[in-house]
């Protein structure tokens, strides 16, 4: 896709592509042109000199231009924007009844799997904000889209509202083939749900790739954010109920974490580690309260505001961590890359 | 209590309201549909003269009518039969006369119901002429209630226009509000009376169901 557009501020100029399946994320602070590149792709706003290309169709191109309603695609905005005049059920259905081919779900099944059946039949008004973006979502989904986008599915939701959805947006990438784009600005949203980055700002893409290796890279802004964090695929090895924990692989690493409830052996989940939660250390620690230290390797260093240093590091066996310490500890321990060293994680969020 | 030539009066007025305000929604919907939504530069021209019959008037109105609808006008040059003193005339000038009591309150509805419902429908396959007719329209019930309502009472109550391109003919072109001028003229008091308080009963009751619409409305939940 490129979409050029000439905005009040700054001009917009995008270029990237999305593969097929899985989330691929634009992410960037708020006013970085993600929004306006979301609505060009539905085809919401009309810009000269854009193209869209979709799995080899063109929706807009020189002299091309498909309108949003023949575009095959879903479009989940930033409020529920439920139709105040229909029925939680006939919200689901408008789309249904209107492109609904032989892939679309059946609308009581889709509210059934999101916990919203015993609300066909209510009003929108009557709902809660988090019900009504699970009909938003229901409704998006229903027509078994062939492109989903997504304008920051969770703005406006206060933290408990947050927590009763994101499961259903992560279930939901993954069981439904659906390529979906995701608009967000932040971190764990898309560290929970994307698959592939697109960095933006003013305007323009400044880095595209997969998620994890984007996170673990220290020479990119995403790195500078208080919040930097890395996201690691891991596996669960061992349950112990007594202490519990759960002993969860990352390459060949084995890492303890407090065990969440309804965590199974054999489950596959990502860990987010901010890099503020992981010290350094030149020879193995004894004695430590923490559970989990780590042989690494050091891959790159790299100033990060006053007194701070950043260090990307390789895990042996597989895996990538950022670490953010002190300058002074960075001389003092005279690190240097490719200097072997032991992270010690404080805290590992499971994003399951 | 009302004599059956008023009677034929207040019937004619009705049939005159109901066939306008008919025709004032036929045209008044798309209209608004489009002042609300369209850029347009000049869009504040068609504004300016939708509104214009909230300022001049009536007989200045009537006089134009007159003479556009008369013989030799442009519309009998056309063809169309000449349509002063007729019913016919009489919808022609209700129509443009109470114009503005329909589109404004529709324009505003649909202003009010913003973009986003209109995006959505796009987005789950709609049309545009679907959007309009299955989300603008039933989002926009109150405005479309206070529409219809304002076009049919203004009609009711319209007197000038009617005086000048249709005259007093009984059946025809005597509607209530002539028929009360008419009374007046001849000092029967009681008769005006009789036909006058209907009018106001029917204005008021006809208000209070758009004054009603407009407390219970609602857009989109956010």
């Amino acid at each position: 896709m490129a979409i050029t557009a000439q905005l009040a501020e700054f001009p917009l100029q995008v270029r990237f592509t999305a593969p097929a399946s899985g989330v691929t994320a634009l992410f960037g602070p708020s006013g970085a042109g993600k929004t306006c590149t979301l609505r060009a792709i539905a085809g919401l706003d009309r810009h000269r000199g854009s193209q869209v290309r979709f799995a080899g169709e063109t929706w807009q191109g020189q002299a091309h231009w498909l309108p949003t309603w023949q575009r095959p695609l879903s479009y989940l905005f930033q409020e529920s924007s439920l139709f105040a005049h229909l029925n939680v059920l006939d919200n689901v259905r408008y789309g249904l009844r209107r492109r609904g081919g032989t892939q679309a779900h059946d609308p009581m099944e889709l509210l059934e799997r999101l916990g919203l059946a015993p609300l066909a039949q209510r009003q929108p008004q009557s709902l809660s904000g988090g019900e009504r973006r699970r009909v938003a979502l229901a409704r998006a989904l229903a027509p078994a889209p062939r492109l989903l986008l997504m304008d920051e599915p969770l703005s406006g939701l206060d933290r408990a509202r947050k927590a009763e959805i994101l499961p259903w947006l992560a279930q939901l990438s993954r069981r439904f083939a659906t390529p979906m784009l995701l608009v967000s600005h932040e971190l764990q949203e898309v560290a929970r749900l994307a698959d592939r980055l697109v960095l933006m700002d003013r305007g323009r893409v400044h880095h595209e790739g997969g998620l994890i290796a984007t996170l673990a890279r220290a020479d990119l802004a995403l790195a500078d954010r208080d919040d930097a964090s890395v996201v690691l695929e891991a596996k669960v090895n061992r349950i112990q109920e007594a202490a519990a924990l759960a002993e969860v692989s990352v390459g060949q690493q084995q890492l303890r974490v407090l065990l969440p409830p309804g965590l199974k052996q054999g489950q596959t989940l990502r860990l987010q580690i901010a890099a503020r939660d992981v010290s350094l250390a030149t020879c193995e620690p004894r004695g430590s309260s923490i559970l989990n230290i780590l042989p690494a390797r050091v891959s790159a260093l790299r100033e990060a505001g006053a007194g701070q240093t950043l260090v990307a590091l390789e895990l042996d066996g597989g895996g990538a961590l950022l670490s953010r310490i002190t300058r002074w500890s960075c001389e003092e321990l005279g690190l240097q890359p490719d200097m072997p060293v032991f992270a010690q994680v404080k805290s590992v969020a499971l994003l399951t | 209590m009302l004599n059956p030539a008023d009677l034929q009066a207040l019937w004619l007025t009705l049939q005159l309201a109901a066939l306008s305000t008919l025709l004032l929604l036929l045209l008044g919907i798309p209209l608004a549909w489009w002042l609300a939504r369209s850029r347009a530069r000049w869009r504040f021209a068609l504004e300016a003269l939708i509104a214009l019959p909230l300022v001049l008037p009536p007989t200045v109105l009537g006089f134009y009518l007159l003479l556009a609808l008369g013989s030799r006008g442009p519309l009998d040059f056309i063809g169309l039969a000449p349509l002063a003193f007729s019913f016919k005339g009489l919808v022609i000038g209700s129509v443009i006369y109470s114009l503005p009591f329909v589109v404004q309150p529709l324009q505003n509805a649909f202003e009010r119901i913003g973009p986003r419902p209109l995006e959505v429908a796009a987005t789950l396959g709609a049309r545009p002429l679907d959007a309009l007719l299955t989300v603008a329209l039933p989002l926009a019930r109150p405005g479309l209630l206070s529409a219809a309502v304002l076009g049919f009472a203004h009609t009711l109550g319209e007197f000038g226009v009617v005086l000048m391109i249709g005259g007093n003919i009984p059946g025809e072109t005597r509607v209530a509000s002539i028929a009360i001028y008419e009374h007046v003229e001849s000092l029967d008091y009681a008769a005006a009376h009789g036909l006058s308080l209907v009018l106001l009963v029917l204005s008021f009751v006809l208000l209070l169901l758009v004054f009603r619409a407009r407390r219970g409305d609602r857009v989109l939940s956010l």
